[in-house]
C-alpha cells in the first residue's frame, strides 16, 4: 500500500521534474540520450552483424556435415582409401561416403578455392541440401575436369556455367569447366564441387582421401563408436563429432568477436558516465527546486525514485533510438561489406539480419539499465539532503567538499589488480574485462580526492583571476571532478588501446623484420594445399642468375588433436646454435639435444592451447607415424593464432620424404634488381604466374597497412568514445557557466573586463582538463598493462612488447585540453555579456 | 557660472539622459539630470520598474544610455571602450547588492581583498587594508570563514567591505538592506554612510523603503516624469 503510494507520487514527481528539465536543458536531455543511443547503436549493431555472419557460416558449416554423426579426418596430404572399403563394411556403419577436401590454389587469387570431392550417390544420402543442388547436372559432374561452384564462389571468380577455371596443381596449371553454378540457398559460402575421382585425377592424390563422413546404424552408440574408432586409426587420422567440426569457426573467432563487442561498449560505459556526471551536475544546480518539493511534501523515496527515473527515461529514450539504428546500421554493414567485424576468418556473404528479439530487448534493457545506475547516486544523495540547507543559502549552502570515496575507489583499484592476475576463461579474458572496469570505477571514485591533493598544491600566482579560478576548482571538487569523470573513462581507454595498438604494431614491425631477412620472398598462394614446387623446380629457381642464395620453406596443416583446428607445420632451414638468429624467440630449453630428439620450436599459441612448453618432448603425426621432438624453444607467430610448429628441413625430409616446397627466401647478387629476378623465376615455372613474388620492403608494407586497417575500427570506436566524453566536458562547462552568470555578473561589476571573465572559465576548464588528461593518462597505461599482459595474451595467444606513443598520446591530451578551452571560451563569451550584468539582481 | 562650477566639482553627473529598451515600450529613463557633489551620500527612492537600477548600471558604464552624458570624476563614460569603462569601474567604483553576491568559493578576507588584488596592490599593502576594512565592520574574526558560513548580515558586512577597500570615488548601493532583518539593516544603514563618508567621494543608495532613504543626505523621487528632490522627514 505504502509502496503503490510512493510510486504514485514518485509518477507525479517525476512527471513536473522531466517536464521542467525539457523546459530549461533540452539540449543537455538530448545529448545524454544520443550518447546512450550511440552506445547502445554500436554495441547492438557489432554484436547483431556478427550474429549473423556466424549463423551463416554455421549454417554452412552443418550443410557440408549434413546428417553425419562421426566425420574422419586426415591430414591434408590424406590418406589411403583402403580405409574408406574398412569402415564402409562395419556393420555399425549405415552409410559411409568418401570425401577427398581440396583448398586448390588459383591462379592471381589471393585466397584458394575450397572444393569438395564427392561420390554424390553417398553424399546425396548425407548432405542432401548440398546435393540436391546438382539437380539435373548430375551426369556431368562425372566428365573429367568438371566442377559446380556455389553462386559466392563464381560471383567472387566471375565465371559462369560453361567458362573455365584454371587451378594450379604442384607447379602445373590445369584447367576445369564449370558445368553450373549452384543455387544460392544451396551454399552461403565459397566452394566448388566435383566428382571424387575426377579431383583425385585432377589434384594428383589417386587412392587418397582426407575425409569419411559416417552415419551410424540406429542404436549404435556414437561416442563410443568415435572413441572405439580413434584408437584404430592412422596416425593423424581422427574420428571427430560433428559439432567439433561445425563449431571450430565459431570457437577460433570467439576472441576477436568478444574483443569486438567489449570495444562496442566501451561507447556505451562511456555514455553512462555521462548520464552518471550530467545527472549529478543537474541535481546539483537543481537543489534549491529539489529542497522546495522536499518542503512542499515530497517523500525522500518520491524524490529519490523520480530521479532515478528520469535517468532511466533518458536510457531508454536513448536505448530504443540505439536498437533501432543498430538494426538499420546492421543491415547496411551486412549489404555493403558482405559482413564480418572480427579477424577476417568470418566472412558472411550477402547475409541476412536475423530476427533476434531477445538481443534486442537485452541491449535496450542494458541501455536502460546503466542510464539509471548513473542516475542512481545522485538521486540518492539528492534525496538525503537536508531541504532546510538547500533552501536556506542557494549556492551557498552546498558542501561540496570532496567525498570521502576514495577508500571504496583504492578497493577497486585492488580489485582490478588482483583480478588481472586471474586466468583465462574457456580462452576468454573474462576477468581482465572485470580487471579494466573495476580499474576505471576505482579511479573514477578516486578522482576528487587526487584532485583535492592535486589543487592543494597548485602554485599562488598572484595572478587574481587564475587564483580565482583555482579556489573556485577547490571549493567545487564533487561537481568539477562529476564533470572530468566521462573523460577519464574515455581518454583513459583511449590511452589504453593506443599504447596497446601502438605496442602490438611496433611488435609485428620488428617481427617481420626478423621473419623477413631476405631481398625477395616468393610463396604459392597461400592456404592451399594444391600448389607446391618439386625439388627439380627448386633446382630450376636456384639456378636464376642473380640469386646469391635462396632458402626454401614447406608449410602445411597437421592436426594434433580433435579439440583444436589444425596447427601450422614450418619446415625451414634451422639451427639449434642460431634459431633465436632467424624466429623471435621468447623462451628457449637448454636439454633439446640431451634428448637426442631433433630440436622443434612452437609458437605462443600451440604453447598456450595445448599445454606445451620449452624443453618437453612433442609429438607430430608425419609419414604416417607419431614422432617425437624437443621443444627447443617458443617463439612469438603473429600469423597464425590456432598454433604453429618450426621444424629443420632436412628433419621434416626424413620424417616425410616429401621434398616439395611452398615458400622461399631469395638473396640477391649485387647489381640485380628485384623485378628482372621476379621474372626469371616466372618465366621457369610452369605456373609462374600463381606464384606471389614480393620485395620483403613491400611484404612489410602491405602486412602493416592490413594491420592498420584492421584497427581502423578500434580507432573509430575510441574516437566516439572520446568525442561523448568531450561533449560531457561541454556540457559541464556550458551549464556551469549558465549557473554562475550572476557570479560572473558580479565580477563584471567590481572591475572584471569581459575577456577577465573568459579567462576564468578558460583557466578553470584547462585546469580541469588537464587534470582529467594527467589523470587518464596514468589510469590509461595502467589499463594498457591488462589490455597487453592480460587481454591480448589470453585472447589470442602471443606476447607483446609494451611501448608507449608519448608524442601521440601528448597530442591527444593537447586537443582535449584546447577543445576544453574552447568551449569555455565559448561559454564565456556567453556568461560575461550583459545578460550576466542584469543577472546580479537575480536571487542567485 | 556658479553652477559651472558646481558641476566641475560634482562626482557624478548625467545631463539630459536618455534609455528605452524596447521601441514598443515607454523610454525607462526620459532625461535624466542629476549632479551628484564631493561627499554627498543621496538616496533614490522609486516603484518597482521606474528605472533605479538602469540609472545605477548607466552611473557604474555598465549600459549605456540612448542618449545624454554620464560623467563620472569628470570622465565622460561615453568616450570610454568596454575595457576602459571596466577599468574605471575597477578603480572608482564600489557595488553593494541586495543578494550579497560574494564569491562563495572565496573566504571573508579573500572576498573583501579582491578589488584590490584586481588593481596589483602589493602584497603587504592589501594584508594591512584588508584587517582595517575588516575590523572596521566587524568581521575580523570571521576573515577565515566561507560564505556559507555566515549570517545575512555578515555577509552584507562583507560586501560592504569590500565595495569600500579600494577607497571608490563612489559607492552604489541597490537595496542593500532588502534581505535583512530592520535591526541589522539599521545597523548596516549606519556603517555603509559611515565608510562612505570616510572613504569614498559620494554615494547613491537605492531603496524602496523611506526609513533607510533617511539615513542618506538628499532624497530624490524617481518616476516617469524623473528626478525630483523629496523632503526629508
Amino acid at each position: 500500500m505504502r509502496g503503490r503510494r510512493t510510486l504514485r507520487g514518485a509518477w507525479r514527481v517525476w512527471g513536473v521534474l522531466l517536464r521542467s528539465q525539457l523546459r530549461e536543458q533540452p539540449t543537455r536531455l538530448i545529448l545524454s540520450v544520443l550518447a546512450i543511443a550511440l552506445g547502445v547503436c554500436l554495441a547492438a549493431a557489432i554484436f547483431l552483424v556478427n550474429q549473423a555472419a556466424l549463423a551463416q557460416f554455421t549454417d554452412a558449416g552443418r550443410r557440408l556435415v549434413g546428417s553425419a554423426n562421426v566425420i574422419v579426418r586426415g591430414p591434408r596430404a590424406g590418406f589411403a582409401e583402403a580405409l574408406f572399403g574398412a569402415l564402409a563394411r562395419d556393420p555399425r556403419v549405415a552409410i559411409a561416403s568418401p570425401v577427398l577436401e581440396i583448398e586448390a590454389a588459383v591462379p592471381g587469387r589471393r585466397e584458394p578455392l575450397a572444393i569438395l570431392g564427392i561420390d554424390p550417390f553417398r553424399a546425396g544420402r548425407l548432405q542432401s541440401a548440398l546435393v540436391d543442388g546438382i539437380g539435373p547436372r548430375l551426369p556431368a559432374l562425372f566428365r573429367t575436369n568438371a566442377i559446380l561452384l556455389s553462386a559466392v564462389a563464381a560471383a567472387r571468380l566471375g565465371l559462369h556455367a560453361g567458362d573455365a577455371l584454371h587451378v594450379v596443381v604442384g607447379d602445373q596449371p590445369e584447367r576445369l569447366r564449370v558445368i553450373g553454378i549452384l543455387p544460392a540457398r544451396a551454399y552461403s559460402q565459397p566452394l566448388g564441387l566435383m566428382d571424387i575421382a575426377s579431383a583425385q585425377w585432377i589434384f594428383a592424390r589417386i587412392g587418397r582421401l582426407n575425409r569419411i563422413d559416417l552415419r551410424l546404424a540406429d542404436g549404435v552408440d556414437a561416442a563410443a563408436f568415435r572413441a572405439e574408432l580413434s584408437r584404430r586409426l592412422p596416425v593423424g587420422v581422427l574420428a571427430l563429432a560433428p559439432h567439433t567440426q561445425i563449431d571450430r569457426t565459431a570457437a577460433a573467432t570467439r576472441a576477436y568477436r568478444v574483443n569486438l563487442n567489449m570495444l562496442a561498449l566501451v561507447a556505451l560505459w562511456t555514455g553512462a558516465f555521462l548520464v552518471f556526471s550530467t545527472q549529478s551536475l543537474s541535481v546539483l544546480r537543481r537543489r534549491a527546486s529539489l529542497a522546495l518539493l522536499r518542503a512542499l511534501g515530497v517523500t525522500r523515496a518520491e524524490l529519490q525514485l523520480a530521479l532515478a527515473a528520469e535517468g532511466a527515461a533518458l536510457g531508454a529514450a536513448g536505448a530504443l533510438l540505439g536498437v533501432a539504428g543498430a538494426v538499420a546500421l546492421a543491415d547496411a554493414m551486412l549489404r555493403t561489406f558482405a559482413g564480418g567485424l572480427g579477424d577476417g576468418r568470418l566472412q558472411a556473404v550477402g547475409a541476412a539480419l536475423p530476427a533476434q528479439p531477445a538481443a534486442i530487448v537485452g541491449f535496450f534493457s542494458i541501455g536502460v539499465l546503466v542510464a539509471a545506475i548513473g542516475a542512481w547516486l545522485p538521486a540518492r544523495s539528492a534525496a538525503r539532503r537536508p531541504p532546510a540547507a538547500a533552501l536556506k543559502g542557494g549556492n551557498l549552502g552546498v558542501e561540496s567538499t570532496a567525498p570521502s570515496t576514495w577508500l571504496l575507489g583504492a578497493g577497486f583499484l585492488a580489485l582490478g589488480g588482483a583480478l588481472a592476475r586471474l586466468p583465462p576463461i574457456a580462452h576468454l579474458a573474462l576477468f581482465g574485462y572485470l580487471s579494466i572496469a573495476a580499474l576505471l570505477l576505482g579511479a573514477v571514485l578516486t578522482v576528487p580526492a587526487a584532485t583535492v591533493a592535486l589543487l592543494r598544491v597548485a602554485p599562488h600566482t598572484g595572478r587574481p583571476v587564475f587564483d580565482t579560478a583555482i579556489a573556485q576548482l577547490r571549493d567545487n571538487v564533487r561537481p568539477s571532478t562529476l564533470s572530468l569523470a566521462s573523460i577519464i573513462v574515455s581518454y583513459s581507454l583511449m590511452v589504453a588501446m593506443m599504447i596497446m595498438v601502438h605496442s602490438f604494431r611496433s611488435s609485428f614491425e620488428n617481427w617481420l623484420v626478423k621473419l623477413l631477412p631476405a631481398d625477395i620472398e616468393m610463396r604459392v598462394p597461400p592456404g592451399n594445399d594444391t600448389a607446391f614446387w618439386s625439388a627439380g623446380e627448386q633446382a630450376r629457381i636456384s639456378a636464376v642468375p642473380g640469386i646469391a642464395k635462396i632458402r626454401f620453406r614447406r608449410t602445411l596443416r597437421i592436426a594434433l588433436d580433435r579439440r583444436h583446428p589444425p596447427i601450422t607445420l614450418i619446415a625451414r632451414d634451422i639451427d639449434a646454435a642460431d634459431a633465436r638468429q632467424v624466429l623471435p624467440i621468447v623462451a628457449e630449453a637448454a636439454l633439446a639435444r640431451a634428448a637426442r630428439l631433433q630440436p622443434v620450436w612452437i609458437s605462443e599459441g600451440l604453447a598456450d592451447l595445448y599445454g606445451y612448453r620449452a624443453g618437453q618432448t612433442i609429438r607430430l603425426p608425419l609419414g604416417g607415424r607419431l614422432l617425437g621432438y624437443a621443444i627447443a624453444g617458443v617463439w612469438r607467430d603473429y600469423a597464425r593464432s590456432d598454433g604453429s610448429i618450426v621444424l629443420p628441413r632436412p628433419a621434416y625430409e626424413a620424417a616425410t620424404g616429401d621434398h616439395d616446397a611452398t615458400q622461399a627466401s631469395l638473396w640477391l647478387s649485387p647489381g640485380f634488381g628485384a623485378a628482372s629476378v621476379a621474372a626469371a623465376v616466372r618465366a621457369r615455372l610452369a605456373a609462374g604466374d600463381a606464384v606471389q613474388i614480393m620485395t620483403s620492403t613491400a611484404v612489410r608494407r602491405r602486412s602493416l597497412r592490413v594491420f592498420d586497417r584492421a584497427f581502423a575500427i578500434t580507432y573509430a570506436l575510441e574516437a566516439i568514445a572520446v568525442a561523448i566524453g568531450l561533449v560531457g566536458v561541454a556540457f559541464a562547462i556550458g551549464s556551469t557557466a549558465l549557473a554562475r552568470r550572476a557570479e560572473f555578473g558580479m565580477l563584471r561589476h567590481i572591475g572584471l573586463r569581459r575577456r577577465d571573465v573568459v579567462a576564468l572559465l578558460t583557466e578553470e576548464g584547462v585546469v580541469l582538463t588537464s587534470i582529467g588528461v594527467v589523470y587518464g593518462l596514468l589510469l590509461g597505461v595502467l589499463l594498457s598493462l591488462v589490455l597487453v599482459f592480460v587481454v591480448n595474451r589470453q585472447s589470442f595467444h602471443w606476447s607483446i612488447d609494451l611501448a608507449i606513443p608519448v608524442l601521440r598520446l601528448l597530442e591527444l591530451g593537447l586537443i582535449l585540453v584546447a577543445a576544453a578551452a574552447g568551449t569555455a571560451i565559448l561559454s564565456g563569451h556567453a556568461a560575461g555579456g550583459e545578460d550576466a550584468v542584469r543577472a546580479v539582481r537575480e536571487d542567485w | 557660472m556658479a553652477e559651472g562650477a558646481a558641476a566641475a566639482r560634482a562626482v557624478i553627473s548625467l545631463e539630459a539622459v536618455h534609455k528605452r529598451y524596447r521601441s514598443d515600450r515607454p523610454a525607462v529613463l526620459d532625461g535624466i539630470d542629476l549632479q551628484v557633489a564631493e561627499g554627498e551620500y543621496l538616496a533614490v527612492m522609486g516603484e518597482s520598474g521606474v528605472g533605479k537600477t538602469t540609472l545605477l548600471n548607466l552611473l557604474a558604464g555598465l549600459d549605456r544610455p540612448d542618449a545624454g552624458r554620464v560623467t563620472v570624476d569628470g570622465v565622460d563614460l561615453s568616450t570610454l571602450d568596454d575595457d576602459a569603462t571596466t577599468l574605471l569601474r575597477r578603480r572608482a567604483v564600489g557595488f553593494v547588492f541586495q543578494a550579497f553576491h560574494v564569491l562563495p568559493y572565496l573566504s571573508v578576507r579573500q572576498n573583501v581583498d579582491l578589488p584590490l588584488r584586481l588593481q596589483g596592490v602589493d602584497a603587504g599593502a592589501r594584508r594591512e587594508r584588508t584587517e582595517q576594512m575588516l575590523a572596521a565592520l566587524g568581521i575580523g574574526a570571521l576573515a577565515d570563514r566561507l560564505p556559507r558560513e555566515l549570517s545575512g548580515g555578515e555577509l552584507q558586512r562583507t560586501a560592504i567591505a569590500r565595495a569600500l577597500i579600494h577607497r571608490p570615488r563612489i559607492v552604489l548601493a541597490d537595496e542593500p538592506t532588502g534581505n535583512l532583518d530592520p535591526r541589522s539593516a539599521a545597523q548596516m544603514l549606519a556603517l555603509l554612510r559611515a565608510q562612505i563618508k570616510a572613504h569614498a567621494g559620494a554615494g547613491i543608495l537605492i531603496t524602496h523603503s523611506r526609513a533607510a532613504a533617511q539615513t542618506a543626505d538628499r532624497i530624490l523621487i524617481l518616476d516617469a516624469r524623473g528626478l525630483t528632490t523629496a523632503e526629508r522627514d
